[in-house]
């Protein structure tokens, strides 16, 4: 008898170990099949060879058989290349955009979280109201102002300038401004949530220990909201290195491309390409990891000297 | 005048005027262009910056023209793409979701920190990334999915799955498992206590989950773009993209109008649930956050 209880006991042991993983299993197997597989695919075609007959790329499972030539290839290229000045023109896209975003943004999220009084949850709203229009349709309306006979130039020729210029053919602030347009509430949500923590109380001591307001803001209000400036600049970064659809909208000229443009090309056009395009996309995902990673540490380091 | 113009100078940041100045013309910017985009779907003319009076011709315009997003069969068929695959990957992506939540929530065992971190990945990782790895392997490896519909479903599913899970775990941890322990105590098996005690006090977060998911299927560029084959499965966002720079008529302007009113329909929808929730403030943490928890 003992030994049948123990054994049911066991049994629903068993069986409530194997609940919960249970749960989770469909989910898991889901995410293995179509996130990790396919993320060893980019390894495995960027690392793999070329059919002779078809001239495609073909993906090496066993990596070890992978063959770094085209990988190197992209690296140097990359280094003193035409990919290099890509690139470079990518970098430095995202960091004036990110600027802007800070220039702008600030602000703005300092304004709604703090001062906005009792209208606050209107300008929530409208700051809100960009997430929820779709990202092509907030750059068709910019293709529809810009165009050469769009609504900007109307009003330009109205004011007496006759030659317009053709805003979309490939100046590098258009779409500086473009990207700043699409990704800038990202920026502010995180930063609002950052600001809006901050208690009024320790802004209160600061002004009561003789802290003028402008040594209050640089003392007190910023470090406390840096990690939320960092949040939001690390949120619009990760998709602006990987963005080919704004600058292929508002402008289109090879003058700014993107390296997100060349990865688009390279897999979806120039299928001959892939390999390339699989290398390519290898060194946006390290780099935009290296991005994640000193979020991550510096987060955490904060938090825990915060704790401390 | 110039005591206020010294004094800006010393502190931008006090003077009241500055900040919503700011901020007010920040918001004409982001949502003037939008707008005006909506002013001219509604255009009776075909330009889309010279007004000509007020028509619905774009949106419900007759058979026999064919310009109109309902007639027209390129914008037709792309409002039908985006509407069956947002709905399929709702209905699959949020039990999945909400399962895997749960598991994850409550296994205690040696993968389930790995697992956790696996959930959180497709949420850090930049859309062209996972748009060029599913495009590989279904290229590859999963030869028996064919692109178009079936690829764009899977690829859907799995970024949006751990939305779900993020929506649900804050709902769960509010609950916690006393509810769930009396039911047991008082005579409820597992099953029963999570079919009759924990799923009915889940149903908003699963609701929401579904309109969620729902809405930002239907605003998926990236993946959709990179999955389809061909004009059948091009999604408004796609024919929006492809569509912009041909001087078009106001009738994408008139799709785009549809998308954005289905999509702040869900978000309404998932909003109104949460309040229905009762959600409280501190539960809230944007994915970063929850991935910045993580021990490094």
């Amino acid at each position: 008898m003992p030994t049948n209880l123990q054994a049911a006991e066991y049994e629903a042991v068993g069986q409530k170990r194997l609940v919960w993983p249970g749960f989770a299993f469909p989910g898991v197997l889901w995410l293995i099949l179509l996130f990790l597989v396919p993320f060893y695919a980019i390894f495995a075609v960027a690392m793999g060879y070329t059919d002779p007959v078809f001239n495609q790329p073909q993906p090496e499972w066993n990596p070890l058989y992978w063959d770094p030539t085209v990988f190197g290839e992209v690296l140097s290229d990359l280094f003193g290349g035409q990919l290099g000045v890509i690139a470079l023109r990518t970098i430095g896209y995202v960091f004036a955009a990110c600027a802007l975003c800070l220039l702008i943004g600030y602000p703005v999220a300092y304004y709604v979280s703090r001062r906005a009084g009792r209208w606050r949850w209107l300008w929530l709203l409208l700051i809100l109201a960009p997430f929820w229009i779709n990202y092509l349709m907030r750059m068709m309306s910019w293709v529809n102002l810009l165009s050469p006979d769009g609504q900007v130039n109307r009003w330009l020729e109205v004011l007496g300038f006759d030659n317009p210029p053709s805003w979309l053919s490939g100046y590098h602030l258009v779409v500086i401004l473009g990207l700043v347009y699409g990704y800038i509430p990202f920026f502010i949500l995180p930063l609002f949530a950052a600001l809006d923590r901050i208690d009024d109380a320790t802004l209160e001591a600061s002004r009561d220990l003789g802290a003028s307001s402008t040594q209050t803001f640089w003392r007190v209000t910023w470090p406390l909201s840096r990690n939320g400036v960092l949040g939001g600049l690390v949120i619009v970064m990760l998709p602006m290195f990987g963005d080919y659809y704004t600058p292929n909208l508002l402008s289109g000229s090879p003058r700014t491309r993107m390296l997100g443009n060349t990865i688009d090309q390279f897999i979806n056009q120039t299928t001959s390409q892939g390999g390339v395009g699989a290398a390519l996309t290898i060194v946006l995902m390290f780099f935009v990891a290296g991005l994640m990673a000193y979020y991550l540490i510096t987060i955490n380091k904060a938090t825990r000297e915060a704790r401390e | 005048m110039s005591s206020r113009s010294g004094s800006l100078l010393k502190n931008p940041w006090g003077k009241p005027r500055f900040l919503p100045l700011v901020t007010a013309m920040y918001i004409l910017w982001s949502v003037v262009p939008v707008i005006i985009a909506i002013r001219f779907s509604f255009n009776a003319g075909r330009s889309r910056s010279v007004w000509q009076g007020f028509s619905t011709r774009w949106y419900v315009g007759t058979p026999e023209a064919a310009e109109s997003v309902l007639y027209d069969p390129s914008l037709q068929s792309a409002l039908i793409q985006s509407l069956k695959l947002a709905a399929i990957t709702m209905l699959v992506a949020t039990p999945l979701g909400v399962a895997l939540a749960i598991g994850l929530a409550r296994w205690r065992g040696r993968l389930a920190k790995p697992a956790n971190f696996l959930m959180l990945f497709p949420l850090v990782t930049p859309e062209i990334v996972m748009g060029v790895a599913l495009f590989l392997v279904f290229n590859h490896l999963y030869g028996f999915v064919a692109f178009g519909t079936w690829a764009q479903f899977l690829g859907h599913v799995t970024f949006s799955i751990s939305f779900v899970v993020i929506i649900v775990r804050g709902r769960l941890f509010a609950i916690g498992r006393d509810y769930e322990e009396a039911a047991m105590d008082l005579g409820a098996s597992q099953f029963q206590a999570m079919r009759r005690v924990l799923l009915p006090l889940l149903a908003p977060a699963l609701l929401a989950s579904f309109a969620i998911v729902f809405a930002i299927s239907i605003d998926d560029f990236v993946i959709s773009q990179f999955l389809s084959a061909g004009a059948d499965t091009i999604t408004i966002p796609v024919r929006l993209y492809s569509g912009a720079r041909l001087a078009p008529p106001p009738s994408l302007n008139a799709l785009a109008t549809v998308l954005m009113v289905t999509t702040i329909g869900a978000v309404v929808i998932a909003g109104l649930l949460f309040r229905a929730l009762g959600r409280r403030r501190g539960e809230e943490g944007s994915a970063l956050e929850s991935v910045a928890g993580f021990e490094l």
